[in-house]
């Protein structure tokens, strides 16, 4: 709850919000009856400067590294690495809006990130296959019937299945501008319904993370059939041959990708940034603290979780569209619900509430995962037991994460708050929408770490 | 020669004794015994058998064994077993060793494949009446794996001097079978029908189906005979089908496939033309017909038969399915008593499934009781709940590797799996979890990262192949009600402990002082602690308790499936399910969760056996919409321990 010395009563504007968690700037209080004056919106997130110059600071040093426009000294592979983590980051801010800010913990983001990704994938690999198709084809004698090439791409895409025929779900694969609005509308449509049924029955808290948990792993037993008319466990691959590029060195694609992410990333963080600040921004975030007391204030509680759900939805499943062409690869596992939890603890560990600490967050952890689990940490001698990072690398993630949820919950976000002198208020609800158990309420017997 | 008389002599003696014994049956029909055919052997069969002596089924079966030989000298029939160059010789009465033979005067009896079927079924009658309980029913199994007409008669004059009632159950059963195959009369044979439909075991219904077993055919018209019915293209097959059928029965001409004609167009390009069509333009079927057609007409390939012709073809035939049984009363009778014992059947997998859900349930109820206190009852999200019933599995496995005999270690493992379970779950408490306990959603993901540190620590430990724990003796195999009805002792025992645990749960929460405590803290903790309860200690307890349960369904699982890192995390799911589905805070909600969902689970699985992926799916789109309309669960609590 805000306190109340910040905000205008009722007969003036509602004080005008800042940046996620934190207590808004002082705003001048405006005489009564005079209007507030209003800074801009990036002055008023003076972070979201920073954050693009960092953005473009790194995207420039990548660029001068990278093999296609630079010295060469960042192999292809590392530039695809990091492409696809700033994916990740632009999935983590979308988390972060719909969890830090709104305080909906959703478990099932990442099945939005891997829609997208499977639409986007759906066009790559019909598109190649029909290339393929088409060489064969040309070597008849007779022209190929539309109908022959068809089942011709059938075969070829579902054969590893034992099926031969395109599904429905394949009927705009032929498309792209269908297929890439098919990354933003199936996704979409999926987080609008589930939201909706979700939001209007009141399930909340820890009711709806096990909910979106649930989706997650329905949608992900559903593709892993191989009658699901995705390719079942095999999935969908050979995604990094991006069809009319074929002669394109990896390495060229690879810088292209990085940009297109960066330039997702900042725009996708600029939208988030401008949708969580405002009026609406503040709604969003009483929400988080008392949905209970914006309801009564006469808001549309359901409208506003919905539009956040979905928005982050969207933007999830953009990010994954970015990803998969990067990785290559994609199968039901990256569905998994662990793979969405895996999320949380990324926006956790950068700290939630603010939008760079999810991109942080997301950055730091996975980068640090893949440099653990692919050797590149040194093993500890112990003398009598030798600590091999690749077996290791879990368990001290799961501790380090239990670390940070009890002693840092601001997560590594938190030390940007050192260097700006900014101190956080003392509210209750700070960090969750749930003020939680009863015990705060009668007498507690320990505060919370700060 | 002297050995010889002397022989004969010695063997003669008990023949002149006793008037009617073998060797004298034998010697009136000894041309029969000594080259016996299948035509011939009747009749001397039935003297043995009628003469109702003793050595009848030994001998019986050493003739069948071709054991039995003819001393050339002076047509004697004795036991032999070969020994080198001589044989030694019993007697066929008495069993007992009467001399040696050198093989030249030895003529061995070698009955062939049809004589010796002849023999079995005469020495069916008497090992159906055999005095030894074991050989009697060696013979019925005999005759149930293969029936023949010829063993009704035997078995139903054994059904009387029966005495074993089980073996006399079976018999009846068996005779039923053959009777409703082989009885002589249409009228006995209906009757012998209409007994079977009773019964729901594959026996019956494999008898049934053999009297109903038809074959397809077609022909321009209805042959005579036992029709049992016929098809119409279009709706009962499809015409495509149909059309194969009389392509294959040689009544029309194959129509060539869309590949045929390609490869006809390919085969005959002539100047970049097929049949005057230029080939750049072949690239759609109709101008592809257009060529073909073409071709045709010149006689260069087979005439293409469009689907006009076809559908003449198939109006001009007639699809029937005819029964091999000529009687339309006895299939009819067996389609009516089919259709009664498949109404069983299906009944009876009714029963079988439910049993099935019933002991899912059970091990969703066992994952999920301890999620129902700590998480139910204390309000605690536990992500690592899934890693206490793994912790449980391994417990168990690791007794084992000390204790060899599967039933103590199950008895050490069961409350050793509880203190292990227990101790971390107290543990997790203390360090973690109290430190959290208004802030529930990290509690959630605090507990996530104990879950995979605590999974990736085993791994790291017990390695990533799964280890098994080995169920006691007694609890292997499955109760059999029939044959569609049946249940693994061991999801029996898991059903018994989750009954043992509900009243368990039941008792500690409503009749102890511990009880008493817990329900107190949970609805209000500060009141509870100004009336002398500590409410540190209670949790503490109570979370050890959830912990501890979820490790002996560590172990209860660990019988059934295998023991893994990641078996945990396969149940963890689920059972935030059944604690959601059947109401936060309530036992008896969990036990109505784990039904719903187990049994729903199952019924999905009915429709389509094949797919349980499909069956998961659908059962958690079911959940999702099950909240939409109670979102507190199927036993809603009122008041403020329901989490508002």
């Amino acid at each position: 709850m805000t306190s109340s010395t910040d905000t205008a009563p009722s007969s003036g504007p509602k004080y005008p919000g800042g940046s996620g968690g934190q207590r808004p700037p002082a705003v001048r209080r405006a005489p009564r009856g005079e209007p507030l004056r209003r800074r801009s919106f990036v002055a008023r997130n003076p972070s979201i400067l920073w954050f693009l110059l960092a953005l473009s600071l790194f995207t420039l040093g990548v660029t001068v590294l990278a093999e296609a426009t630079g010295t060469g000294l960042l192999s292809t592979s590392f530039i695809k690495t990091l492409g696809k983590t700033l994916c990740l980051c632009l999935v983590a801010v979308a988390m972060d809006v719909v969890w830090g800010y709104c305080g909906i913990l959703s478990l099932g983001h990442m099945a939005f990130f891997g829609l997208g990704g499977y639409a986007i994938g759906q066009w790559l690999m019909y598109a190649r296959t029909e290339q393929i198709v088409m060489g064969n084809l040309d070597g008849q004698p007779i022209p190929a019937t539309p109908q022959e090439i068809s089942d011709a791409i059938g075969t070829q895409i579902f054969g590893v299945v034992g099926a031969s025929e395109l599904p429905a779900i394949w009927a705009f694969a032929h498309s792209l501008p269908l297929q890439l609005a098919m990354v933003v509308l199936v996704p979409g449509l999926l987080a609008l319904i589930f939201g909706w049924l979700a939001f209007r029955s009141r399930v909340t808290g820890v009711y709806l993370s096990i909910l979106t948990q649930a989706m997650t792993l329905a949608l992900s037993l559903y593709l892993f059939q191989n009658d699901s008319g995705l390719r079942g466990n095999n999935g969908l691959s050979g995604l990094q041959n991006i069809p009319g590029y074929e002669n394109t060195p990896q390495a060229t694609l690879s810088i292209s990708f990085f940009w297109a992410s960066a330039a997702a990333l900042a725009i996708g963080y600029v939208a988030l940034a401008w949708a969580v600040s405002g009026k609406m921004g503040s709604v969003i975030r009483g929400i988080r603290d008392n949905e209970a007391r914006v309801r009564f204030l006469g808001y549309h509680v359901e409208s506003y979780k919905l539009f956040v759900f979905t928005l982050s939805a969207i933007v999830a499943a953009i990010a994954g569209a970015l990803y998969y062409p990067q990785a290559g690869i994609i199968n039901p596992a990256e569905i998994a619900p662990i793979a969405s939890i895996y999320l949380a603890v990324w926006v956790a560990i950068g700290g939630r509430g603010r939008l760079y600490g999810a991109v942080i967050g997301a950055a730091f952890v996975s980068l640090l995962s893949s440099w653990f689990t692919g050797g590149g940490a040194p093993d500890i001698e112990l003398g009598f037991y030798t600590v091999q990072w690749t077996d290791w690398w879990l368990v001290l993630l799961g501790l380090s994460f239990v670390a940070v949820t009890l002693f840092a919950p601001k997560g590594i976000g938190g030390l940007f708050d050192l260097i700006n002198h900014r101190v956080m208020p003392d509210r209750e609800g700070d960090y969750g929408p749930d003020t939680g158990s009863w015990r705060t309420e009668e007498g507690t017997e320990e505060e919370p770490p700060r | 020669m002297r050995l010889l008389t002397f022989l004969v002599v010695c063997l003669w003696l008990p023949v002149v004794a006793a008037a009617q014994d073998l060797q004298s049956i034998l010697q009136t029909h000894a041309e029969e015994a000594a080259s016996p055919s299948r035509r011939t052997v009747g009749t001397m069969l039935d003297d043995l058998a009628a003469s109702g002596l003793p050595g009848v089924a030994t001998f019986l079966e050493r003739y069948q064994d071709r054991d039995v030989v003819q001393r050339a000298g002076d047509g004697l029939f004795f036991y032999a077993t070969k020994s080198g160059d001589t044989y030694t010789l019993s007697d066929i009465s008495t069993g007992e060793e009467v001399g040696t033979a050198p093989s030249s005067e030895i003529t061995e009896i070698r009955p062939n494949g049809g004589v010796r079927r002849e023999i079995a079924g005469t020495l069916v009658a008497f090992q159906l009446s055999d005095p030894d309980i074991e050989r009697r029913q060696t013979a019925v199994e005999a005759i149930a794996r293969s029936p023949s007409a010829d063993q009704l008669a035997p078995l139903r004059t054994s059904i009387e001097t029966e005495t074993d009632p089980a073996l006399l159950a079976r018999k009846r059963q068996l005779a039923g079978i053959l009777a409703a195959s082989f009885a002589d009369s249409t009228a006995d044979r209906v009757a012998a029908i209409e007994s079977l439909s009773g019964e729901v075991s594959v026996e019956v219904r494999a008898a049934l189906n053999q009297i109903l077993s038809s074959s397809t055919g077609v022909a321009t018209a209805l042959p005579d005979g036992n029709i049992a019915r016929t098809f119409t293209p279009g709706s009962d097959l499809t015409e495509a089908e149909a059309y194969d059928q009389l392509v294959e029965e040689g009544l029309a001409l194959p129509a060539p496939t869309r590949a045929d004609i390609r490869n006809a167009l390919a085969a005959n390009i002539d100047g970049g033309r097929v049949g005057g069509v230029p080939v750049a333009r072949l690239d759609n079927d109709e101008t592809r017909d257009q060529a073909y057609g073409a071709l045709a007409a010149d006689g260069i390939v087979p005439p293409r038969i469009g689907a006009a012709e076809q559908s003449a073809a198939l109006s001009a035939h007639v699809f029937y399915e005819i029964y091999d049984e000529d009687d339309p009363a006895i299939t009819d009778a067996a389609r009516t008593a089919l259709s009664e014992v498949e109404t069983r059947v299906g009944m009876g997998q009714m029963v079988d499934l439910s049993l099935d859900g019933l002991s899912l349930a059970s091990i969703y109820f066992l994952a999920a009781i301890g999620l129902a206190i700590t998480f139910g009852v204390m309000g605690v999200i536990n992500m690592a709940h899934g890693e206490f019933i793994m912790l449980g599995a391994y417990t168990g496995y690791v007794v084992q590797l000390f204790v060899p005999n599967y039933t103590l270690s199950l008895f050490i493992a069961l409350p050793l799996a509880f203190a292990v379970a227990f101790g971390a779950g107290v543990a997790m408490e203390r360090l973690v979890i109290r430190w959290l306990y208004h802030r529930p959603l990290e509690t959630l993901l605090a507990t996530f990262g104990i879950s995979i540190a605590l999974q990736q620590l085993a791994k790291n430990i017990f390695g990533t192949q799964a280890r098994p724990l080995t169920s006691p003796g007694w609890l292997d195999g499955a109760w059999v009600v029939n044959d569609v009805i049946q249940i693994s002792y061991i999801r029996i025992a898991i059903f018994v402990l989750a009954l043992i645990f509900l009243a368990l749960i039941l008792f500690i929460l409503k009749r102890t002082r511990l009880g008493l405590e817990v329900r107190a803290v949970t609805q209000n903790p500060g009141m509870a602690a100004s009336m002398g309860i500590n409410p540190d200690r209670i949790n503490m307890l109570t979370f050890g308790l959830g912990s501890g349960i979820a490790g002996i369904a560590g172990v209860a699982i660990g019988l059934y499936a295998q023991v893994t890192s990641e078996m945990g995390s396969a149940y963890i799911v689920q059972s935030f399910m059944t604690v959601v589905v059947g109401g936060v805070g309530n036992v008896w909600g969990t036990l109505a969760g784990a039904s719903l969902i187990g049994g729903l689970q199952k019924g999905i699985e009915w429709f389509n056996p094949s797919n349980t992926l499909a069956a998961q799916t659908y059962m958690i789109l079911f959940i999702i919409l099950f909240i939409q309309f109670r979102p507190k669960g199927i036993v809603a609590l009122k008041g403020r321990a329901a989490g508002d």
